[in-house]
């Protein structure tokens, strides 16, 4: 297959397995084009970006805007913090006021749930999601699955255990639809209070004890206790918390294998991963972080190339 | 050889045949000579063989400097998929082949090969492309196959192993041994 069968990047959830494929070969060669000396190519000279952020950011927002400058895009940023929104603006005006300046693509990040896939309906523009409140963040997966592959070969076959704050993140979700689609199993670990309800029946396996579950696991994701969202107190306190689902050395050692360390950052040391173990050859936390440049290069590219 | 014995007939299937594999073989070995007479020792001159269809030409003639003049040359892919101008104007996506430069080209003389030359756009996007790997001394062109009276832009090869006129709907078609079983070079009637 040579091109996406969406024309927006909503969720994990509507891609297929053939897409992922591509995005990953794809992004193999742009990761080839961001290590050499001149890091930027002209694919995308005539292609107008608006990274839309109603909800804050640094990692998402530095990385989509560099994948976008590193293919020759003009790129216009726009935080709500800032904005006519605080005034009153409804969704549909604010994005349709920045595409009559003629914008060819939209990436969104919204803190409800399907913003994009209801901008999607309403306009006339390719839509990356950034990150829909507690649905979906598809680019965060894509580039842990690929990273997965890098360092282990493949992520078919491979057991990916996410443990911490399940119940808010966007990045375990999209996680679960992107290692269950390329055929690895998948596990999350946390407090009961963290994990959903239900949640089984996405197919993953339910594990409390976090040392039972790095011993089932090739691959840790650690998530960040993400306490801007907490409208209740779902544990006792943050070193409750940390005794028994932080990630330390001795953990580790426990264990006795090789296993892939993953954090989607920002990282709270000493929460939920200690340092010794984030800087440890184990992690492949900043290996994420570039692989994320190449990915969002590969899907923007992808989804501009469906733009006529 | 029996592509050999082809040679000269009329269409097979709405192809003819444009080079045999021994013509192949003969003009290979003058373009090397050819790159030898200017290049001498190619210390300071390295080999990129375009993506994807001008890196076995590019294969070809490292080996036979190698083995018929024992001459060691560097050799390049250059994958111009994300250089090339035509991205949206095709229906479908540009798919992008693996480049490998593992030297850097500054102050190097270098010999940019591609099997087929016809409008010279993807000479003008690999250019673009090498610009990424340093500022070389001298860019050559060597082309296999070089469409007279076709090119979009001023873009001319230093070394060629046949000119021919072909029209537009004609295609050129080159396989080489190791990937399409043979060396031949066929027109192809593209109605």
């Amino acid at each position: 297959m040579s091109e996406l069968s969406v024309p927006h990047l909503l969720g994990i959830k509507y891609l297929k397995p053939a897409d992922i494929q591509l995005i990953f070969e794809t992004a193999d060669h742009f990761k080839e084009v961001i290590n050499r000396s001149i890091k930027k190519v002209p694919s995308l000279r005539d292609i107008t970006i608006a990274n839309i952020f109603f909800e804050n950011s640094t990692r998402t927002r530095l990385s989509f805007e560099l994948a976008q400058k590193r293919l020759s895009a003009d790129v216009i940023n726009f935080s709500a913090a800032q904005s006519s929104v605080k005034k009153g603006e409804t969704l549909i005006d604010t994005v349709n006021n920045i595409l009559s300046m003629k914008v060819d693509m939209v990436v969104m990040r919204h803190p409800n749930p399907g913003a994009g896939i209801f901008l999607s309906k309403h306009i006339k523009a390719s839509i990356v999601n950034a990150g829909d409140g507690a649905h979906e963040h598809p680019t965060q997966a894509l580039l842990d699955s690929f990273s997965i592959r890098e360092r282990l070969g493949e992520v078919g076959g491979k057991k990916v255990v996410i443990v911490g704050d399940i119940l808010h993140s966007r990045v375990a979700l999209s996680n679960i639809y992107a290692l269950q689609m390329q055929g690895a199993e998948v596990a999350v670990c946390g407090p009961k209070t963290l994990i959903p309800k239900h949640i089984e029946s996405l197919g993953v396996r339910v594990e409390l004890d976090l040392d039972k579950a790095l011993a089932w696991c090739d691959v840790a994701n650690m998530l960040r206790v993400q306490n801007e969202r907490m409208d209740m107190s779902y544990f006792p306190n943050t070193r409750e918390y940390t005794m028994l689902y932080g990630l330390n050395k001795q953990r580790l050692d426990r264990v006795n294998k090789e296993l892939v360390i993953m954090h989607p950052g920002p990282i709270n040391r000493g929460v939920e991963i200690t340092s010794d173990v984030a800087d440890s050859d184990h992690s492949i936390i900043l290996n994420q972080v570039e692989n994320g440049v190449a990915i969002r290069m590969a899907v923007i590219y992808l989804l501009a190339s469906k733009i006529k | 050889m029996c592509s050999f014995v082809y040679r000269g007939t009329a269409s097979i299937m709405g192809q003819k045949i444009l080079l045999s594999a021994q013509e192949i073989h003969i003009i290979l070995h003058r373009l090397a000579c050819q790159l030898l007479e200017n290049h001498l020792h190619f210390k300071d001159t390295v080999l990129i063989g375009l993506q994807p269809r001008g890196t076995a030409l590019a294969q070809r003639l490292v080996k036979i400097l190698k083995e018929d003049y024992q001459q060691e040359v560097s050799l390049g892919f250059l994958d111009i998929t994300f250089f090339r101008d035509d991205f949206r104007r095709s229906d479908k996506t540009l798919t992008a082949n693996k480049t490998d430069i593992p030297f850097l080209i500054d102050d190097k003389k270098v010999v940019l090969i591609d099997d087929v030359l016809f409008t010279g756009r993807s000479i003008r996007a690999a250019l673009t492309a090498l610009q990424s790997f340093g500022r070389p001394d001298k860019i050559e062109l060597l082309t296999l196959i070089d469409r007279r009276f076709s090119r979009h832009l001023p873009i001319q090869p230093e070394y060629r192993g046949r000119q021919v006129d072909v029209i537009n709907h004609e295609k050129v078609k080159v396989m080489w041994a190791e990937t399409d079983g043979q060396d031949a070079i066929y027109i192809v009637n593209e109605p």
